[in-house]
Parts: C-alpha cells; structure tokens; sequence
C-alpha cells in the first residue's frame, strides 16, 4: 500500500496526463474505426436502431460542454444563488423535450430539424431560414468547444493553445468523418464515462475533507469542523467580505426568472440535442432516452453547486488574510498563467479579498475554478491529471455532435433537398463528409482566432434556438392549423428581435457604448430575453396564421400521424 | 370507435397528462426555486434554505422523476389504445 503511494507520487501531473489523455484517445478512435458509417442513414442518424441507454449516454455527453464541465461551477461560485438559472435552465429543457418534442420528432422519421420544419411547413423557403438557424448556432457554440480543448491542452501538456487547437481537430476530423453520428454516438457514450469519473472523483474527495460525507450532493448541506452547517459558513464568510450572501444572490427576480425560462427553452430547441432523438428505434425510446439522459446529465449538474461551495469557502480560507509570502504551490502556478492576479494596494503584504473594487487586492479568474480545485484541496497527482482527460472528453463530446449538425445542413438540407434532389446515396455521403471536412476547419479557425466576444455569443445560440425552433416544433405538433407564412413570420420576426436585441444592450454596436442596465425591456438582459422573443415569435406566428389560409389537407394528415406513437419507421430515406 | 375516435382519445389523455406534468414543472422551478425562494427560505431542510435548496438542488431530480412518470404513463396509455406496436 506504501509502496504503492510512493509509485504514484513518483509520476508526475504532466506524465500522469500525457497516459490519460493518450489511452482515452486511443479509445475514442478504436471505436470510430469499429463503427464507421457506410450509408446516409448511418452518417446521419446512426442507422436509427441505437438503444435508449446508449442515445441517453451519447445525448448527455453531446450536451455537456467544455462550458459544462470546466465552467458552471465556477461561475456558480461566484454567483452563489444565480447560478440556478443555469442548473434549472440547462436541465428543466429536457422536460419539454420529452413532453413536447422528442417523440414527435421520431415518428416523423427524418434526419433532421430542417428536414421537419420543411415538410411540416411544406415550403423551401421555411427550410432554408431552418438550416441557417442551425448554422448559425452551431458555429457559435463550437467555436468555444475548439478553443476548450486548446486551453486544457495548453495547461496540462505544455503545447501551446493553438497546437492544442490543432490536435482537438485532428481527433475529431477523423471519428467524425470516418463514422458520422454512428461513429459519434458510440464515441460520446465514452465519453460520458470518462467525463462523469473525473468530474465525480475530485468532488467526492473534496465532500469528505470538507464535510465527512462522501455525497457531495448531501455533503453540501452538511457540517463541517466546529458543528457550522457549510453553506452558514460560506454565507458569513461572504458578508464579512462585503459580498452578498452566497444564498441570496444579486440579479432581480425577472431576470432570474427570464434567464432560467430562454436557457429551458433554448436547450429544447437546440439541434445538436434533437437530433440525437432521431437515432433510436422507436417512439417510446425516444421518451425513455430523454429521461435518461437528464438523470446521466443531472448527476454532474446537481454535484457542480456542491464544488462550487466547496471551491469558494476552500479558496476564501487559504487565501483571505493571509500573507502572500506563505500562499501554496498552485497560487504561484496559476499566477504564471495570468489567471490569479495580486496587487497588494495596501503594501501589508496580506492577500485582501473584499468586494469593493477600491480595496481588493486579488482578482480570480472564474474558469480555473474545476481545475485548480483538486490541487487547492492537494488531491494526489492522478486526480488533477483525470480532470484534464475529462474536460476533453467533455469538448470533444460536445464539437463533434455539432459539427454533424452542421455537415448534415449542409449535405442532406441544402444539397439534396434544395439544390440537387437528384444526387446519389453515395455522392451525399461524399458531400456529408466534405461538408465535415471543411466545418471542421472553420471551428479549428475560430478556435484559434477567436472573435472577442465569443462569451456573448453563446447567450446569442440559446436566444436563437429560443426564439427560432422551439415555437415553429411546438406549433407544428400541437397546433394543425399553423400554417407555413404563420411558421416562417414567427420565425424571423423571433430571430430578428433577439439579433436586435443583443446588438444593442450586449455588443452596444447601436450606441457608442453599450447601454445601461436600467434600459433593459421590462429589466431582462439579453441572454434571458429569449424568454421575450420566444413569446414575440408564438404571437406573431398564430396572428399571421389568422389571416392566412389552413394548410394542405396531407400535411394535416401528417400531423395527425405524428400524433400517434405505432408505426414509427425506420428513419425514412429519401 | 374509428380509428379517428380512438386517435382522438389517446391525444386528449397524452395532452391531459402534459398539462399536469408541466404545471409541477413550472411550480417546482419557477415558483419554489425563484418567485418563492425568499419565502421559502425561512424552512430549513438540514444545512440548506428550503428556496435555496429547489433553486440548486431539488427542482434537477423533480425534472428527472417527471420525466420516468411520463414515460410510464405514456407506455400504459399506448398499450391501452393498442399502439405499442
């Protein structure tokens, strides 16, 4: 057993992660080269016969990001209570998929999101605003995937950020090429794997220093040394700085409010995420892969508030007051990246972290949160490599589901259904791949030049989705009468709203300056005002269906069979 | 019943079931985490505020277990109008 330690100290992080790192990839490419795609259907849609746990698997690894796994516990540990609209936002989403959507979407039996909006709608023009929705969301979010994988490359293995970017390309150029959303989906459900373990094990290391109790999810609301209950500590710890209490949180009720209901609805109308209910074999798989992908997705979303309190009190005790020439290892290494920066103001030569601006004297940079977390708890070397391989999986996972959304727009969306109905099987597999090829490429480029305001950007992905897809679905399930100018109007007056929107209060590009809080409509900032222009899009569409004339008789016939789960073919090839 | 009668009682039931389903969903998330959350937070439950606790905590596993109990009512409902095959 000692001896054993011994081995294990003797290796260090960077050796620990090169072996991790290679034996994950190494599987990750087995497995693409054991399923690769040899027709549309399988490029497409994995042949269509994937069973629930292993779509619930590939459909949780494919949602969470680098943003998931690196990010959320940070920006909850700075935001305290807030950080509930991404915890109910990012899954409450998933209730509406498999109540409103996910089902419907497998009896159609199509390949993709424009492929519904097009047929339901019965009209090229409705297609097309579809697949540039998709593009568009897409791209945005997997410019933020590339550049994910360069920065942990870039921490853990010592190549630089672009080097990093490169290799992330490669890796997934070759199983996403080669094996389509066949080689993807059996890739994610490892992905998963790896990506749950090294995000649960430092968790669950920290829970029981801190706490005694081995479920982070209880250890959270537990004691710790003294008999204080944690989050009581965490709170006194905050207002003592001069922060509000962790518990309470800073952002109005509304906004709260807004912000939680566009992320729900964004993640519902997500493509890369809808997609992957397409792969399944039957209607009530669909259901079943939906909730168990939630219950797969929540084990790291209920585990991200407890490292997040875990973080915040572990990080305001080591280095509150203390004086700087006593602060442990990792504070110096993180300082070398720019990512910790100290100013002592007050020349005292202890560290002052307060929330006035004029006296603090530390400055933390949210993301480094989940990675500096095992050293700061000084968890052995193995465990801090583990995060590195899982924060990958988690990157990769999520570019290559979207980077499938974005071939299969541009193969099977535009080229065979508007541009060439009369190409061949083979010749749209071979555009499938070339499409794959070349988004790869521009997300590689995004990665490495990424566009300033790329945080902005994902608000902008979710509003879209919110604003776009949700409404034009949900309508075309449950409503028969929505018609394709009611479909087509929701959808750009929705988009064109939301795109407003963020120009003028997020990027401020209308103004000279970005204007301020107090002119937010109704008090919503622009990433909960998908939430409004989800709404704008539901009203436009019904009032222009009002005054326009009821769709063809066969696509309500259509819509009548959506609406009953038996009979749900294999994904139809056309 | 035609098969448009029977199509037409299976989508009432499932719509019925949605309806309830998505209310619990909106009053566990927006109402206890958010609209209620201060009031809430008078309740303890051990180390947590009760509104605290929906907000970060319970309203993930009440989306989870909303989920199941659709799923479940759903696969009787089809084999009760005989679509489950």
């Amino acid at each position: 057993m000692i001896s054993n330690m011994l081995v294990a100290e003797a290796v260090s992080v960077q050796n620990w992660t090169y072996i991790l790192v290679g034996v994950t990839f190494a599987i990750y490419i087995s497995i693409a080269i054991w399923s690769r795609a040899n027709s549309t259907k399988e490029f497409y849609v994995a042949g269509g016969g994937v069973s629930p746990w292993a779509n619930g698997m590939a459909t949780a690894a494919d949602w969470m990001s680098a943003a998931s796994f690196l990010g959320m516990a940070g920006i909850i540990s700075f935001a305290g209570y807030d950080g509930a609209v991404y915890l109910m936002g990012w899954t409450g989403g998933y209730v509406l998929l498999a109540l409103l959507l996910a089902p419907y979407l497998r009896k159609f039996g199509k390949f993709t999101v424009p492929d519904f909006i097009g047929d339901r709608y019965y009209s090229d023009t409705a297609r097309v605003v579809a697949v540039l929705c998709a593009l568009l969301v897409s791209f945005t979010y997997v410019a933020g995937q590339m550049r994910g994988v360069g920065i942990v490359f870039s921490r853990f293995l010592e190549v630089d950020i672009n080097t990093g970017v490169i290799i992330g390309m490669l890796i997934v150029l070759f199983y996403a090429v080669l094996g389509g959303m066949k080689g993807i989906t059996y890739t994610q459900v490892a992905q998963y794997c790896v990506l749950i373990f090294a995000f649960m094990v430092p968790a669950i290391f920290i829970s029981i220093q801190m706490t005694g109790n081995p479920i982070p999810q209880i250890g959270m609301g537990g004691k710790v040394e003294g008999g204080v209950y944690l989050l009581d500590k965490l709170d006194g710890l905050s207002t003592e700085l001069g922060f509000n209490e962790y518990t309470e949180g800073s952002k109005s009720l509304i906004d709260v409010f807004a912000i939680t209901l566009a992320l729900m609805v964004g993640t519902a109308g997500l493509p890369h995420v809808i997609v992957r209910f397409f792969t399944v074999k039957r209607v009530r798989d669909a259901r079943k892969s939906a909730g168990i992908a939630l219950l797969l997705i929540a084990v790291l979303y209920t585990t991200a508030p407890a490292v997040a309190v875990f973080a915040r009190t572990n990080m305001i005790e080591t280095v509150s007051n203390q004086p700087y020439s006593d602060v442990p290892q990792w504070f110096k290494k993180w300082e070398t990246t720019g990512l910790i920066t100290f100013t002592d103001k007050n020349n005292d030569g202890l560290i002052q972290y307060v929330a006035d601006e004029s006296q603090n004297e530390l400055v933390v940079d949210r993301d480094i949160m989940v990675l500096a977390n095992p050293e700061i708890a000084n968890l052995p070397n193995w465990v801090i490599a583990l995060v590195a391989a899982g924060g990958l999986a988690a990157a990769l996972s999520t570019a290559a589901g979207l980077l499938l959304v974005i071939s299969a727009s541009v193969s099977h969306d535009l080229i065979k259904k508007v541009y060439n109905p009369n190409i061949s099987e083979k010749g749209e597999l071979i555009a499938a791949r070339i499409s794959a090829i070349g988004a790869v490429c521009i997300a590689g480029y995004f990665g490495i030049n990424p566009p300033d305001f790329v945080a902005a950007v994902v608000a902008l992905a979710f509003g879209l989705a919110a604003a776009s897809f949700f409404p034009a679905i949900v309508l075309g399930i449950f409503y028969k009468r929505m018609n394709k100018e009611g479909a087509i109007a929701g959808m750009v007056v929705g988009i064109l709203i939301m795109l407003y929107y963020i120009v003028k209060y997020k990027f401020g590009w209308l103004d000279d300056t970005i204007p301020d809080k107090s002119e937010w409509w109704f008090g919503i900032s622009p990433e909960g005002f998908g939430a409004i222009a989800m709404v704008v899009n539901f009203v436009v569409s019904i009032v222009v269906m009002k005054f326009t004339k009821a769709p063809p008789e066969e696509v309500q016939e259509i819509v009548e069979n959506i609406r009953i789960p038996s009979g749900a073919g294999d994904a139809v090839e056309h | 019943m035609t098969d448009k009668d029977k199509a037409k009682a299976y989508w009432k039931e499932n719509i019925k079931y949605v309806l309830i389903l998505l209310s619990i969903w909106f009053i566990v998330s927006y109402g206890a985490g958010i609209i209620f959350k201060d009031a809430l937070n008078s309740i303890r439950l051990g180390g947590f505020k009760l509104g605290f606790w929906f907000a970060q905590q319970g309203s993930i596993y009440v989306f989870v277990i909303l989920i199941f109990v659709y799923v479940r009512l759903m696969n009787k409902l089809d084999k009760k109008y005989g679509y489950d095959k």
